[in-house]
């Protein structure tokens, strides 16, 4: 049997309690508010029928097996989604160790240049994108232009199936600042002794960059792996603003316009969502491509947590 | 054995003719270096920088000219940023931006900043648990929970076609914002607070007195990470305003010029540069905060 708590102990265990609470209850609140109760409610509307004007009626697990077998969107916006886990983010990470690298060694106006690379990734996503489809377009853009006056062959790009995804990736590519930041920082916290050490021993400039740079770094090139496929599950305004401006159709006044444009080659799970809540009024298989993000981006999440040393481990 | 075998060469008299041979090839070595380096910056900066060019090349074209392949504009039209500022609804639509980010933006950074601190000062059964749904919650894609979300503020609270779902929520804790601050703030040493509650300062006073003139520089990051956040946000002014043009903001008004004129890239750009423009310039006057922000989210932890 222990001792009793002293009730002097006591009250002061109470007031840090309420201590903890008090500071803690704006994230509490918003926490059971704007996720535990939307997410429990989005299973819930997963196994129902409901277009938001009748109430919803119990369907079993008919949303699910519509999503998965009849749905003609789903499949292309996952094989959508892998290409772009597979070639937009290696192309970004490379690109931005690549740039990390780079800005490393430039001597003279390294500020002007860190800039430069830096800006694109500040334009709003919306913006940065139409500016693209006109960058892009066949018609009048500069790029085939320049391509054609090169003798090169001019891809039609965003409206183009084949084409439409390596578009987006150069989009991407192009906003890589943020990479580009955070390999900068790990490039410089290399200790410089094991460069010496290195040169010491002969090392080019290739085994010097593969056995003292890589491993150095790779906790980062495996953050910005990880993030940069999280957060390609997320995808959303760029394919879709360029869909619907290279399609020519402009869906903001509730015109209808063919989703994934050209030939479903832009879609992603987040449009889907989108597609069939908001513009099929099918809320319960909406529910379902939600949950299947869900489960997606929380896999994903635990791989970045589970590190110990990671970059999100929780503890201190 | 390896240095002195490397050694070896320098091993000759000064001022020898080999000595100096060596130095001018490392130095002619270095130059090359240098010259190689910098082409290739130069040619990455016109990658990064020339749509910017072109795009703005692009918005100062005549009607005509735009709809040719000339990169390069006869007359300088610069009206069409005026036709785009006077088009109906672009004030209202910057408006709304202001009042979306400015207001997201503060009550973002009041809610989360006791969050974070009790996250990094405190010691309580939890925590780790706190931090490992703060984390989840960060990486959730929004649109997992947007139907019952879309319910809940359109259905229950008839909130459709205004903004309000979109800010009320930020009065809550953003988990990024959380994040971010929390990491900063471990980086604290505990003699500061502890000092001040040996004076008898109350946790709210030395947060508010103590903690945050010292994190500074991680405020204005998170400030402007959620300031941009708004303003660039368009799934959210998607779903809620929408059915109301006057609720609109920038990047989703921005899509409605493509339509309005159709053919004439030479608007759609002049009005994508107006929606650039703001955020470059609060980019150029907290270019140190952002980059310090940003290597914050990668680096520390």
């Amino acid at each position: 049997m222990s001792a009793a708590v002293h009730p002097l102990l006591r009250a002061k265990r109470r007031k840090a309690a309420l201590r903890n609470l008090a500071f803690l209850s704006p994230w509490i609140i918003g926490f059971c508010v704007f996720f535990a109760y939307p997410l429990l409610s989005t299973v819930y509307f997963s196994f129902m029928h409901y277009n938001g004007v009748n109430p919803p009626t119990w369907t079993g697990t008919k949303n699910w097996s519509y999503v998965f077998r009849d749905y003609p969107l789903f499949w292309p916006a996952l094989r959508n989604t892998l290409w772009l886990v597979v070639v937009m983010v290696t192309l970004r990470v490379v690109f931005g160790l690549g740039v990390g690298l780079l800005i490393t060694k430039i001597k003279t106006g390294a500020g002007l240049f860190r800039t430069a690379f830096y800006l694109p990734y500040l334009a709003p996503p919306v913006a940065a994108t139409m500016a693209f489809v006109f960058l892009l377009n066949p018609g009048t853009g500069p790029v085939n232009h320049i391509l054609g006056g090169l003798g090169i062959p001019t891809p039609g790009w965003f409206t183009d199936p084949h084409w439409s995804k390596p578009a987006l990736t150069i989009l991407a590519v192009w906003g890589i600042g943020d990479l580009m930041v955070i390999f900068m920082a790990a490039l410089l916290d290399v200790p410089k002794e094991q460069y010496e050490a290195a040169e010491l021993d002969g090392a080019g400039a290739w085994a010097r960059f593969r056995f003292v740079t890589l491993p150095n770094i790779s906790p980062i090139v495996m953050f910005a792996v990880v993030t940069g496929v999280i957060q390609t599950m997320q995808y959303y305004t760029q394919p879709l603003v360029a869909g619907k401006v290279a399609s020519g159709i402009i869906g903001n006044s509730g015109q209808q316009f063919e989703p994934g444009y050209p030939d479903k080659s832009t879609l992603t799970l987040p449009q889907l969502v989108y597609e069939r809540g908001f513009q099929r009024f099918d809320y319960g298989s909406a529910c379902v491509i939600a949950l299947v993000l869900f489960v997606l981006a929380m896999a994903f999440t635990a791989l970045l947590m589970r590190r110990r040393n990671g970059f999100l481990s929780a503890e201190d | 054995m390896t240095q002195a075998t490397l050694t070896a060469p320098a091993a000759s008299a000064p001022g020898h003719p080999a000595d100096a041979r060596a130095r001018r090839t490392a130095r002619r070595k270095a130059r090359l270096h240098w010259i190689a380096v910098h082409s290739l910056g130069l040619a990455a900066a016109a990658f990064f920088v020339l749509p910017f060019v072109f795009v703005f090349l692009t918005a100062v074209m005549s009607d005509n000219q735009a709809l040719t392949r000339d990169l390069w504009p006869h007359s300088w039209q610069w009206s069409n940023f005026r036709t785009v500022w006077d088009t109906p609804g672009f004030l209202t639509w910057w408006r709304n931006t202001l009042v979306y980010a400015v207001s997201g933006t503060v009550l973002t950074v009041v809610s989360s900043l006791p969050v974070a601190y009790a996250l990094a000062k405190f010691r309580f059964r939890g925590r780790n648990l706190v931090m490992v749904l703060v984390i989840s919650t960060m990486m959730l894609p929004p649109q997992v929970i947007i139907i019952p979300m879309y319910l809940f503020w359109t259905k229950q609270l008839g909130m459709d076609g205004t903004l309000w779902p979109l800010i009320i929520p930020m009065a809550f804790g953003d988990a990024f914002t959380i994040f971010l601050l929390r990491q900063f703030l471990l980086t604290i040493p505990k003699e500061y607070t502890e000092a001040a509650r040996v004076d008898g300062c109350g946790e709210l006073r030395t947060l508010v007195t103590v903690i945050v003139p010292m994190i500074r520089p991680a405020i204005a990051a998170v400030a402007l990470f959620q300031f941009f956040y708004c303003w660039n946000d368009y799934f959210g002014p998607q779903i809620y305003a929408s059915s109301n043009p006057a609720a609109w903001t920038l990047s989703y008004g921005l899509e409605s010029f493509k339509g309005a004129h159709h053919t004439n890239w030479n608007l759609t750009m002049a009005a994508t540069v107006l929606v650039m423009a703001p955020v470059i310039v609060v980019f150029f006057f907290a270019q140190r905060a952002f980059i310090e922000g940003v290597t914050l989210t990668g680096v520390k932890g």
